[in-house]
């Protein structure tokens, strides 16, 4: 419940952080012989206005691999990133976008993405955000959710990841780290206590660079449980598919 | 014919001597110009790196302007929830989208119902089978999304928005009973872009988990429809 009013605060004041200090648009010359204006942001909205070469248009704003461009005589359309790459800017250079590329992973600072899976026999369901502090080392922050048949366990860990070859689309990675892990059994079931341990692990995974920013990961991980038990224990966690993004 | 082979020889001994003879005319307008008579030698030097034309070309400053990304989408929605055995209850949440390409999204969504009483808690008259908080039914979905269908609607003559039917699978966890369930969720839905930046709307999904709620382990599936408003940022 809590969770769901500080969300519904956060988009409060995301939308209230949309009025931002009005910073001339950027204009760019038509170098093609012409750009097509469409109805909406897609290859399927039908073209309805031409640009010819040399006139001037002004960016408005971008979603996916789509600019909503003006004209001088205020006619409004969506362009697709190909034909926007063969514009000018004022300088008389094409149109820089900086779009991530695979070459850019190495220059990443942040990375986050979701992953789902298998711990222990109970479903998983991870969230992981990191920051790079080189080409192959980075600190990771992962918080886990697994809803099981006996328990529902959460946990919090902070490790360190090294990805052996960053310059390849396909790479293994390595990771170690530690954290808390908070488990609470099934209310069905003979009521034990709720318990908060100490977790260790230890694992490997791949990372697939997909296009632009996005990756696919894959990765195995050993737990060790430092229960207040006699026996330490042993959980593996494998997560099949996850989604992450650099910036 | 033999005059003017004649001819055209004497023509070309003309161009010949002439033309390099007209270069050798302006061959001083192309080098530095003569330095002016000056008492000293340091004068002279400084003004032969004046450059001859001097450019009154203002030097613009051109500062490359941030195009404005909007490829996340956040919204509110209500709608109906019906929870398999304990009735059909309002539902309420938020979503927060991020547009990967035109086709693809991916989108996070937090729910939030509470679920009525059972045929049997009713008719029976017996004790109740959740006691108060345990009726909250909350959940959070991870979710991508394909916008199968774009296209517009068109209202009137002069009227047309955009428009898009997109399908939605994923994952998360509902809490429900007192305990939290491995959800699996997947539907449909159906978005109006009101303006560029604002859209309305009609999504159903399913929601599908394991429960042992009422002793043995079923698959229960939790339909919902709900109507909502989002932004483009």
């Amino acid at each position: 419940m809590r969770c769901l009013h500080l969300s519904l605060w956060l988009l409060l004041a995301l939308f209230s952080a949309g009025a931002r200090a009005d910073e001339p648009l950027p204009k760019v010359v038509v170098a093609d012989p012409f750009i097509e204006l469409h109805t909406g942001p897609g290859r399927g909205y039908p073209i309805f206005h031409v640009i010819e070469r040399g006139q001037e248009v002004t960016i408005v704003k971008r979603r996916t691999d789509w600019f909503q461009v003006r004209s001088d005589r205020d006619v409004a359309g969506w362009v697709a990133r190909g034909q926007m790459l063969a514009t000018l800017e004022p300088t008389g250079e094409p149109l820089d976008l900086k779009e991530p590329t695979r070459e850019n992973y190495m220059s990443r600072r942040w990375q986050g993405g979701v992953m789902g899976g298998d711990f222990g026999g109970a479903s998983l369901i991870s969230v992981f955000g990191g920051y790079a502090f080189s080409d192959n080392l980075a600190i990771e922050l992962t918080l886990n959710h697994m809803p099981g048949d006996l328990s529902n366990a959460f946990s919090a860990t902070l490790g360190l990841t090294h990805v052996f070859a960053p310059e390849w689309r396909l790479s293994p990675y390595f990771t170690l780290g530690t954290g808390l892990i908070y488990i609470e059994p099934k209310t069905t079931l003979v009521s034990t206590e709720d318990r908060t341990d100490q977790i260790g692990y230890v694992g490997v995974g791949l990372q697939f660079y997909l296009t632009r920013r996005f990756m696919l990961r894959s990765e195995y991980r050993k737990n060790i449980v430092f229960t207040s038990r006699n026996d330490n224990e042993e959980i593996d966690e494998w997560k099949y598919l996850g989604f992450a993004c650099f910036f | 014919m033999e005059i003017s082979r004649l001819r055209l020889l004497l023509l070309s001994a003309l161009a010949v001597s002439l033309l390099p003879g007209c270069a050798w005319f302006g061959r001083n307008r192309d080098e530095a110009p003569p330095a002016p008579a000056s008492a000293s030698a340091g004068a002279s030097e400084a003004t032969a790196d004046q450059p001859v034309i001097e450019p009154k070309v203002e030097r613009r400053d051109v500062k490359r302007a941030r195009i404005d990304t909007e490829d996340f989408e956040a919204g509110l929605f209500a709608g109906v929830l019906s929870i398999e055995d304990f009735e059909s209850n309002a539902v309420y949440g938020a979503h927060l989208s991020y547009h990967l390409t035109e086709d693809f999204f991916i989108e996070g969504t937090l729910g939030r119902s509470r679920a009525g009483r059972t045929s049997y808690e009713k008719l029976s008259g017996s004790a109740d089978l959740l006691r108060g908080s345990e009726r909250d039914y909350t959940y959070y979905a991870l979710s991508a999304g394909w916008n199968a269908l774009p296209g517009e609607v068109f209202v009137g003559g002069n009227r047309s928005y955009n428009t898009a039917f997109y399908l939605l699978a994923g994952v998360g966890s509902t809490r429900f009973g007192g305990d939290d369930l491995f959800t699996v969720n997947a539907g449909a839905g159906y978005k109006v872009l009101l303006k560029d930046w604002m859209a309305v709307h009609l999504d159903v999904r399913d929601y599908i988990f394991d429960s042992d709620l009422l002793g043995k382990k079923k698959i229960v599936n939790n339909l919902e429809a709900h109507l909502g408003i989002s932004f483009f940022f």
